[in-house]
């Protein structure tokens, strides 16, 4: 920002306290001179009430967002997912890469008007490790192989161990134990935010509720209602206030997509998610409110590769034979119709820094796919001509993956002559079938990257992978791996680690997700091209109606 | 009559303890755990969690526990879902709201139920019966998961009157759809009960004597058909109204208030032990609680009942 906007606004800022808000929002530009709505509001769909809304504790997408609103970490992401400074202003990277050094501003505070200082963080990752929080994202301070992380996480150290300190009251500076090329990304994550220790240490698990709630983020909470709303305010204190549009942000807790879509229509909300299918429709009759984007997660199918499977499935031409016969593209275009693209391997393709391997199944067109499946099927002895196979495809109860399903049986049958049945299992029964690798065919599953890497695609077909319910190991996948967590230009070797699932089909991969949702047309700044989805309040405005 | 309610609230005691074993058992036998997710967790990590919890410790001693905190305490321990807010936190949030259009509803359904019946017994087989069978049938026929969303349909997004949910702390315009959605149905039950019952009670010998007497149709309706009419109705309103009021989860999920019924669906899915067994335990109390009250209430209108 130049010095003369920053003079513009304050004085801006100065006359608004005199003369009233309404008044100044009408002649209020936004970041791109466009002239902003009097009200800055924004009020959004939420599917369920937050688990949490401490940041060490915070678990799901939703409550990322809250967390991203009221709180904020060392870097932030820009509208395209790259790294910005956050209260961090930069950092420096020891030569060996196991040493960064993140310098605070100076000016960055808490709502209560405190300053915000490293050993806020220090606190914070050392509250996230400790046992004693039973924090379920622990894990994520292990990914992030700070020094002693494990120790620490497994009650063998005191948390003050951790390799975290604050130089001062402006520098933080963390120990790893292997060099992460992704680290700055990792610290955008809800996880490694500040937390107040002395509001904490006051009120306990409590802290979170309105009245009692420190932040430092652009947002304040002024009202939570569990399974209604959450509403946040404009934080005064937050360094950058001046450049925050919007005075209040609502999320409302609508279990029903319908309804909330219905709600939209009403008026009522800027902004909710689409229920499947509808997409089409919707964006005819709204083009302008209507929006696909990619969003980092791939659609696949489990193939229990233990002792547990099918002994057909055992073998890869097999799995290749059921993987080809998948017409994708009646599954993304008819099933879904969302803007889904087809899949073929596991990495999104929209993943930072990764290409999608070139490989000859997608430049087939299905009819040659369908005639390499059948040769593959008959080589093998089973299907139409040989020993008939009966595959069980098992999936969590729910409309959209009964629909794929339906279309993958159908497609099997006709195509290889393998006759399918369904299994719908309730959410918690699934995990734990799955999970055990207790069924005999083949099990649906989604991956979302907890951050914007292909490793964190790539990681769960590892051998010790806890989301590997294929039961995949290879020593190859395995070291390939290994080897890319400290190389300099990782993507060989992660294109590498496709082609083995690629070949060896471990997984049949169907689509890669896409987000589908409606956003009022007088809402900009929404993070379109950031594929996590990871969005800012402070970073959206509401332009006057035309 | 007093012994016999102390004799009923005596056995009330044991049913709840039963209740809470039952619901142990089976959640224990249900597969999965509150804290098992897509990205299971490292053994390590899971054995802090379930520490904290105190689920590492054998199923008789979590149970006992859970009894010993509720009773001596009234403290029904914390959530494992939302673990920033206990269980009680969540019921004294979620009851009232759910209580508030539960007994909306409730009287509602009597009051047009009770009216819709007595009209169509006294003019049976009129236009008027004829239409208000037509009614409560289609009423019935119409489970609130469908009119829930045509409300929403029609009042919000075509004539754009009330919200299309929430509940900012039960303003009236906000409880309107909800209750509609709820009562409908047993409206419905009440109106076909109330007709049926009031048809047999006009047959009898005591409202021929009443009629014989020359006694207006208002007053012997009124004074002397109602009360005995109104006996089967009475027996049904006790679960009737238990339902109403401990949540309607569809009303919950459409309508977004904030009710018990969401939580106590969702507890279910989440494995969140703690939620299920407090919810269970209120619905208990409740459903013993109401039934009580139907039998004192019935004693009290019927003469030939004596405890």
């Amino acid at each position: 920002m130049t010095l003369r906007r920053t003079l513009l606004s304050g004085t801006a800022a100065a006359l608004v306290a005199m003369a009233g808000s309404a008044a100044f929002a009408q002649d209020m530009a936004g970041p791109n001179g466009e002239q902003l709505a009097e009200n800055q509001t924004f009020t959004y769909r939420v599917l369920d009430e937050f688990p949490s809304i401490d940041p060490n504790l915070i678990e799901d997408v939703e409550g990322s967002a809250i967390g991203r609103n009221l709180f904020e970490g060392l870097m932030n992401q820009d509208s395209e997912g790259n790294v910005v400074p956050g209260v961090a202003t930069g950092y420096e990277v020891s030569d060996d890469g196991l040493t960064y050094t993140f310098n605070l501003r100076p000016e960055a505070m808490w709502s209560n008007g405190e300053p915000v200082t490293a050993q806020d963080f220090v606190y914070s990752w050392q509250r996230a490790a400790d046992p004693a929080t039973a924090s379920e994202y622990q894990w994520y301070m292990g990914l992030m192989a700070i020094e002693n992380v494990d120790a620490v996480m497994a009650g063998e150290m005191d948390p003050s161990e951790l390799g975290v300190t604050a130089v001062d009251d402006h520098t933080l500076e963390v120990r790893l134990t292997q060099a992460l090329p992704y680290f700055p990304q990792m610290v955008t994550h809800t996880t490694t935010f500040p937390v107040p220790q002395s509001v904490i240490e006051e009120h306990g698990d409590a802290w979170t509720q309105p009245g009692n709630m420190v932040g430092n983020g652009a947002y304040v909470l002024e009202e939570r209602v569990p399974q209604e709303r959450i509403v946040l305010t404009k934080n005064e204190n937050y360094w950058d206030a001046e450049n925050v549009y919007l005075d209040t942000v609502t999320a409302l807790i609508i279990n029903d997509e319908n309804q909330a879509l219905t709600r939209y229509l009403a008026g009522e909300l800027d902004q909710t998610d689409m229920p499947a299918g509808q997409f089409p429709r919707l964006s005819e009759e709204y083009p302008t409110e209507a929006i696909s984007v990619p969003n980092l997660c791939t659609y696949y199918y489990n193939v229990n590769l233990t002792d547990a499977g099918l002994p057909a499935l055992q073998e890869a031409s097999v799995r290749e034979a059921l993987s080809l016969a998948i017409d994708r593209d009646v599954i993304v275009d008819s099933v879904l119709a969302g803007g889904q693209v087809p899949a073929f391997s596991l990495t999104h393709w929209a993943t930072a820094g990764f290409e999608v391997p070139e490989s000859d199944v997608m430049s087939m067109t299905q009819e040659e796919r369908n005639a390499r499946a059948q040769e593959l099927m008959a080589e093998a002895g089973y299907g139409t001509d040989g020993e008939p196979l009966e595959i069980e495809i098992l999936y969590n109860t729910s409309d959209a993956h009964r629909s794929v399903a339906v279309a993958i049986g159908q497609m099997w049958q006709q195509t290889l002559g393998v006759t399918t049945t369904l299994a719908n299992q309730e959410w918690q029964t699934f995990l734990t079938t799955r999970g055990e690798k207790q069924y005999p065919g083949v099990a649906r599953a989604g991956w979302c990257a907890d951050y914007n890497e292909a490793s964190s695609f790539l990681d769960i077909m590892q051998s010790d992978s806890g989301y590997n319910d294929s039961g995949f190991a290879s020593e190859e996948y395995d070291s390939l791996m290994a080897e890319a967590r400290t190389a300099e230009d990782p993507l060989p070797l992660y294109q590498q680690a496709e082609e083995i699932i690629m070949a060896e089909h471990p997984i049949l991969p169907i689509y890669f997700y896409s987000t589908v949702f409606m956003l009022d047309d007088t809402i900009k700044g929404w993070p379109l091209e950031n594929a996590q989805d990871n969005w800012y309040a402070k970073d959206l405005y509401r332009v006057a109606g035309e | 009559m007093f012994s016999y309610i102390l004799r009923r609230l005596a056995v009330a005691v044991p049913t709840l303890l039963i209740l809470v074993v039952f619901s142990f058992v089976l959640m224990f036998a249900a597969p999965g755990g509150p804290f098992n997710s897509e990205r299971p967790l490292p053994p390590q990590i899971m054995q802090n969690i379930e520490a904290r919890y105190g689920l590492d410790q054998p199923y008789w001693k979590q149970m006992v526990d859970y009894v010993v905190n509720v009773v001596t305490r009234f403290d029904f321990g914390p959530s494992f879902q939302y673990r920033d807010r206990s269980v009680n936190d969540i019921i004294r949030q979620g009851f009232p709201v759910t209580l508030t259009y539960g007994l909306w509803s409730a009287l509602v359904a009597v009051i047009v139920g009770v009216a819709l019946g007595v009209v169509a017994a006294i003019r049976q087989n009129s236009w008027v019966d004829y239409s208000a069978v037509g009614i409560s049938i289609g009423a019935q026929a119409l489970p609130n998961f469908v009119m829930g969303p045509i409300l929403v349909l029609v009042f919000t997004l075509w004539l754009g009157w009330l919200p299309g949910g929430g509940w900012r702390g039960g303003q009236w315009e906000y409880v309107i759809l909800p209750v509609i959605a709820l009562s409908t149905s047993y409206m419905a039950s009440i109106a076909r009960i109330t007709r049926s019952s009031m048809l047999e009670v006009l047959n009898s010998n005591f409202i021929r004597t009443a009629m014989a007497k020359g006694l207006p149709m208002r007053r012997v309706i009124l004074r002397h058909a109602l009360k005995p009419a109104l006996l089967p109705v009475l027996s049904y309103l006790g679960p009737a109204i238990v339902g109403m009021i401990t949540g309607s989860v569809v009303v919950d999920v459409i309508f977004s208030t904030g009710g018990i019924g969401q939580f106590f669906v969702n507890s279910a899915f989440n494995r969140d032990y703690a939620v299920i067994m407090g919810i269970t335990i209120l619905v208990g109390a409740l459903t013993i609680g109401f039934n009580l009250l139907v039998d004192i209430l019935y004693a009290w209108i019927d003469p030939k009942i004596r405890y």
